[in-house]
């Protein structure tokens, strides 16, 4: 099929844009146009529903699949980088979700690169396990034919760094496919690693397949409909202006969870609730001090970093990881320090007494319990990570707050090893922030936590803490929009009178119908602790019944306890109102999954 | 009595639909309690709990604060308990201090009806603290509400040996009065209705609405009116023959509350309208309390008092009314005096070898605080005391009936924790009294209770200049004019209008027999200390001998006489 456009000046397109949509046209299958032509009008309505669309229909028209597996986000984003780099090279590439991906179609792929995070502790990102199982489980095929390469991001300051991108690298070997270029662990500052191997990636490939003239345009991969028109991004963050910062626990609480308002005036960003907004903080000047001290430094001493010249004191307090401990730095560290019980620490064998040691403790612990007798500026410099922006996830609907975002965030602070600590970013908004300061920042998509596009459809949040903060996105946006589905929060805390985050608002809801339900748990009002999972098991019949009409279900918060204890009462509620037994529970809550009814947003 | 047609209850105000609604004060009263997401009630229930003793009030220094941090108020509640004649046992003290430090603000308040009031208390913990009111022998119904409130008495008259049949009788007003309705036991006590084919709760004196507004009575023992009888809606005046109680004088209409800037509200004192033999005492308050509930306004909760039905008909149509229910003619009144309002410190003798000592407590609250241990004191006092402790009419303590034996042990214990001498202050102080006002209740407009103590530092310091300092002189302050500490019947009185400003009153008669006037308005303390030194010199130099200060201002011409209540803003 050969469509031809009309003679420009009959067409609202410049030279052009007519001349490289006419190339476009003239390369595309009948399908492929009618695919083209459905996602540009759905775009246009603007909604996620082109997303979907999009990936439906997937590709197929390629031998390059670009595999991704991503919990926030940005494995995705280097998907996209990835396909978009092989399009300008002439490689076309379709990308697919790990969590979409049809299990039977990966014995026919041909050339595979896989991107995957890993989060936590080694565990695999929601949307990616079921691939994970199935390559490690007995029906895993033989994939003798595939050529690969693997690209994982984590975390190095978690002792199972870049897990599931070692996992997928090591079996997909074992399955019989081939390596074409060895596997790339990203930190978190993930950037240029990640590019170098897209690189090397595509070099590699362009030698093996079929390459293209001209440049493609690029098809397969659902664009964000949030395409972001504004200059600032991870990469260049925004400098906002702060609005209101106050705590909404009530006197005499022992928490302090505050409530951030930013404003967006000026920066082109946007977000949909479910985003995430992520922070560049500064650190403690305390922390630093005493990091000088240890040094023995005055602050002026001038080192470089990433490429630039600087101060000592600029540079541990703007640009570099001061707190977080990880094995890559302790072994840089051990090195120089020639302190044989560090060195002891570090060995294979002592993987226990390292995770003890690390726990509780931060870097200036190891300068003063192994100090280095010299340790030169630039050499400590070197061994410092950058400091990583903190992700949080956004307390507002645009709709009803037109140029801002906010945000819920606890001030973490505690005791270890005889010394008081803080979070870098929590207290950076707590403390350090006045009237007058700009906080960087920029937002980070969410694809995988997001309303219903549909706005009749019933929602089920659990939240508890600072968990309820993207729920008070959902809720006000459904407000915004006059949505009809009917809505119901759990939310849980320590005491009723001090810490019920958003009270006024949520009576407000619930008193106008914005808010269908809401049940809480105040784990220390009583003897007994109760949480969220206590209430979600009272209200099993009900709740169930949501889920049979239809109903998405999210949870947001903290993932080493509330996440899992949640999880498992879910579980209990289909069982026991569905009378289906633990295996069968289990295949209806993973349905959810699929059909991402059952979305997380934990940390 | 009928029942009201729909017609006319849509003429009256909300509070009547919502008593009507309520099945005999039910409301939803058990499903307010249960809800997990307020610590509030539901609207009408607020108005229904007040009939089970119970208001509903938030702390007001941090409602500001909580708004900006999308909280809700800081709900709490205060619980009133009755204490009809202001007696109760050790034990009972025991329990209220149990209950104050449990689940309330630490601390107790005295009210000036001789009742008990706590603060502070959480929703869910309200039912506990009423089960265990409960279960000391007191309750809190009708101790707020459209009702007979706390019925008062003398607890420590000169004629001590009226004391006791005269407490009595106050005991069996208050009982007769009580509402009937089994909401309460089966609210707060768990106490189910025995058989679903049992009646419907049925209130033989109120009716299914209660009464128009609140209704307070009082019983008082000549020759002191501590119990300030002609505030009260119905009061009882004992008359005494050879010794013995014969009868009560009846007075009727009397009440304090008024409205700012509104004229057609005042206070009025009430009307001694006959002499009833004792026997015929419930007969006769039933259909006085039954003649309020036929003829006050429901239309005009601000008109409803027993005071405007009598003033809007006069007083002739009221003993004409009264005499035709009872079916028999009141007699005229019997003679009697009235000396005082104050109380009297310290040990006073009772009879048949008993001891009575009365402590002066400012503005009623009994606390801990670094100086003064009085709640641990009080509590050590009641573990070993045989007698009994009474609330006084002015906010204050009497440790009643200590044996002559037992005197030095409680001496002992009142040393140990610094509470003797809480009466060497000034005349001025020890006959004053303040409502609680901030931060808990809602209808404050000025500071009350947390004020009065610094004001009265300052007006000591000029008593003292002037040589008045043993001068009883009766001052009382408010923080809005609903009058609860009876501010209309001081020598001097302030009423709140605004935060930081007061009315001042002058020229109460001193044993409560006149009502005073308002002198300045709206003014701040500098202006107050201002007005009131010269007057306050003046009175120490040209008073006649042992003439009053509240006489003297009137005499003096600052204000002029105030003969009834319909006078008192002309």
């Amino acid at each position: 099929m050969h469509i031809v456009l009309p003679e420009r000046s009959k067409t609202p397109l410049n030279e052009e844009q007519h001349r490289y949509l006419q190339q476009v046209l003239s390369i595309l299958t009948p399908e492929q146009a009618a695919w083209l032509a459905g996602y540009v009008t759905a775009s246009i309505a603007g909604s996620a529903a082109a997303g979907a669309m999009a990936s439906a229909v997937g590709g197929g028209a390629s031998d390059i699949t670009i595999l991704v597996g991503s919990q926030t986000g940005n494995s995705e984003k280097l998907a996209e980088q990835t396909h978009q780099l092989a399009a300008s090279r002439g490689l076309r590439t379709v990308v697919k979700k790990m969590g979409d991906y049809k299990l039977p179609q990966l014995k026919a792929e041909k050339n595979l690169l896989v991107i995957v995070s890993t989060h936590g502790e080694g565990t695999p990102p929601d949307n990616t396990k079921e691939m994970y199982e199935f390559l490690f489980s007995k029906r895993a095929p033989s994939l003798k034919h595939v050529h690969y390469a693997v690209l994982g991001l984590g975390d190095s300051s978690y002792e199972f760094f870049c897990k599931m991108g070692v996992d997928f690298d090591r079996r997909l070997e074992e399955l019989g496919a081939q390596r074409i270029h060895p596997r790339v662990d990203c930190d978190v500052d993930y950037e240029s690693a990640a590019e170098g191997w897209m690189d090397a990636v595509l070099k590699e490939l362009s030698t093996r397949v079929e390459v293209s003239s001209a440049p493609i345009a690029g098809a397969g991969f659902p664009a964000l409909s949030l395409a972001s028109a504004s200059a600032y991004s991870r990469k260049n963050p925004f400098p906002s202006v702060m609005l209101e910062n106050i705590v909404l626990n009530g006197r005499g609480s022992i928490k302090e969870t505050r409530h951030i308002e930013l404003s967006l005036e000026g920066s082109g960003l946007a977000y949909e609730p479910g985003d995430v907004l992520g922070v560049y903080p500064t650190n403690a000047p305390d922390v630093v001090e005493e990091l000088l001290v240890a040094l023995r430094a005055a602050g002026g001493e001038p080192v470089t970093v990433d490429g630039k010249e600087t101060s000592i004191y600029e540079a541990l307090f703007r640009h570099l990881e001061i707190t977080t401990l990880t094995r890559p730095m302790i072994q840089k560290y051990a090195a120089l320090a020639a302190q044989s019980k560090l060195d002891d620490l570090l060995a294979e064998a002592n993987k226990k007494a390292f995770q003890h040691y690390l726990d509780g403790r931060e870097i200036i612990d190891l300068l003063t319990d192994f100090p280095a007798r010299e340790l030169p500026l630039q050499a400590f410099v070197d061994m410092l990570r950058k400091l990583p922006p903190r992700l949080y996830s956004i307390a507002s609907s645009l709709k009803q707050h037109p140029d801002e975002v906010h945000l819920t965030v606890v001030a973490v602070r505690y005791h270890a090893h005889g010394r008081s600590r803080k979070g870098v970013c929590s207290t950076y908004f707590a403390d350090r922030i006045g009237e007058y300061t700009t906080v960087p920042v920029y937002v980070d998509h969410n694809q995988n936590f997001k309303l219903p596009a549909d706005p009749a459809t019933p929602i089920i949040m659990v939240g508890p803490g600072t968990g309820v903060a993207p729920f008070r996105a959902f809720v006000e946006e459904r407000d915004a929009i006059g949505a009809s589905g009917k809505s119901w929060l759990f939310f849980g805390d320590q005491h009723f009178t001090t810490d019920f985050l958003y009270q006024a608002e949520w009576l407000k809801y619930l008193k106008q119908g914005r808010l269908s339900r809401m049940n809480v748990a105040f784990s220390r009002d009583q003897e007994q602790k109760v949480y969220v999972q206590h209430r979600m098991l009272e209200q099993s019949r009900d709740l169930y019944a949501w889920l049979q009409e239809g109903a998405h279900f999210y949870v947001c918060g903290d993932e080493k306890r509330m996440a899992h204890d949640v999880h498992e009462a879910l579980l209990k509620v289909v069982e026991k109102e569905g009378a289906l037994n633990r295996e069968q529970a289990e295949e209806y809550v993973k349905t959810l999954q699929k059909d991402k009814r059952y979305q997380r947003d934990v940390y | 009595m009928s029942d009201v047609t729909p017609e006319e209850l849509k003429k009256r105000v909300e509070v009547e639909r919502i008593k009507d609604a309520s099945n005999y004060l039910r409301g939803s009263l058990k499903q307010s309690l249960q809800d997990p997401l307020t610590g509030a009630l539901a609207e009408s229930d607020t108005q229904l709990s007040k009939f089970h003793g119970i208001y509903q009030q938030d702390d007001r220094d941090l409602r500001d604060e909580r708004r900006r941090q999308k909280l809700e108020p800081h709900y709490q509640f205060m619980v009133r308990v009755r204490v009809p004649g202001g007696v109760c046992t050790p034990d009972q003290w025991l329990q209220i201090d149990r209950i104050a430090t449990t689940w309330c603000n630490h601390t107790i308040r005295l009210t000036t009806r001789q009742a008990y009031q706590f603060h502070g208390i959480i929703k869910r913990d309200l039912k506990k603290t009423i089960a265990e009111v409960n279960a000391a022998l007191l309750d809190t119904i009708a101790a707020c509400g459209d009702v007979n409130r706390n019925v008062m008495c003398n607890p420590n008259p000169y004629q001590s040996r009226l004391h006791e049949e005269v407490y009595e009788y106050t005991r069996r007003i208050s009982e007769h009065l009580t509402p009937r309705t089994t909401a309460y036991h089966e609210i707060w006590l768990d106490q189910e209705l025995v058989a679903t084919s049992k009646k419907q709760d049925e209130e033989p004196i109120y009716g299914k609405h209660y009464l128009p507004r609140k209704f307070k009575t009082a019983v008082a023992i000549p020759p002191s009116n501590d119990v300030d009888i002609f505030a009260n809606d119905l009061g009882f005046i004992a008359i005494e023959e050879n010794g013995r109680l014969a009868g009560f004088n009846v007075t009727v209409g009397g009440g304090m509350g008024m409205t700012h800037g509104e004229p057609e509200t005042y206070p009025r004192l009430a009307d001694v309208v006959g002499y009833c033999p004792k026997e015929k005492t419930l007969q006769v308050a039933e259909e006085i309390v039954k003649i309020q509930r036929d003829h006050g306004d429901r239309t005009n909760r601000k008109h409803a008092r027993f005071k405007y039905t009598i003033d809007d008909r006069g007083i002739e149509w009221f003993k004409f009314e009264l005499n035709k229910r009872l079916g028999w003619n009141m007699e005229p009144p019997r003679p009697y005096v009235f000396e005082s309002s104050g109380d009297r410190y310290g040990w006073v003798e009772g009879v048949n070898d008993t001891w009575h000592y009365t402590m002066f407590i400012q503005n009623g609250r009994i606390l801990d605080t670094d100086e003064l241990p009085m709640m641990t004191g009080l509590r050590e006092i009641a573990k070993v005391h045989e007698g009994d402790f009474r609330l006084t009419a002015n906010q204050n303590l009497m440790i009643g009936r200590v044996s002559s034996k037992q005197k030095p042990v409680i001496e002992a214990l009142l040393k140990k924790y610094k509470l003797t001498g809480s009466y060497h202050r000034t005349g001025l102080r020890l006959n004053s009294m303040a409502c609680v006002a901030f931060p808990t209740c809602a209808l404050a407009m000025a500071e009350s209770e947390r004020y009065l103590p610094s004001l009265l530092d300052k007006l000591d310091a000029i008593m003292k200049d002037a040589g008045l300092e043993h001068d009883p002189i009766v001052i009382r302050m408010t923080g809005c004019p609903n009058g609860c500490a009876r501010p209309f019947l001081g020598e001097i009185g302030f009423v709140g209008k605004a935060p930081g400003k007061y009315n001042l009153y002058l020229g109460a008669g001193f044993y409560g027999q006149r009502l005073n006037k308002l002198y300045r308005e709206n003014i701040g303390e500098e202006q107050i200390l201002a007005e009131l030194t010269p007057i306050i010199h003046r009175y120490a130099k040209e008073r006649g001998q042992g003439e009053k200060f509240g006489d003297f201002v009137i005499r003096c011409g600052y204000v002029k006489e105030v003969l009834a209540g319909k006078d008192f803003h002309s």
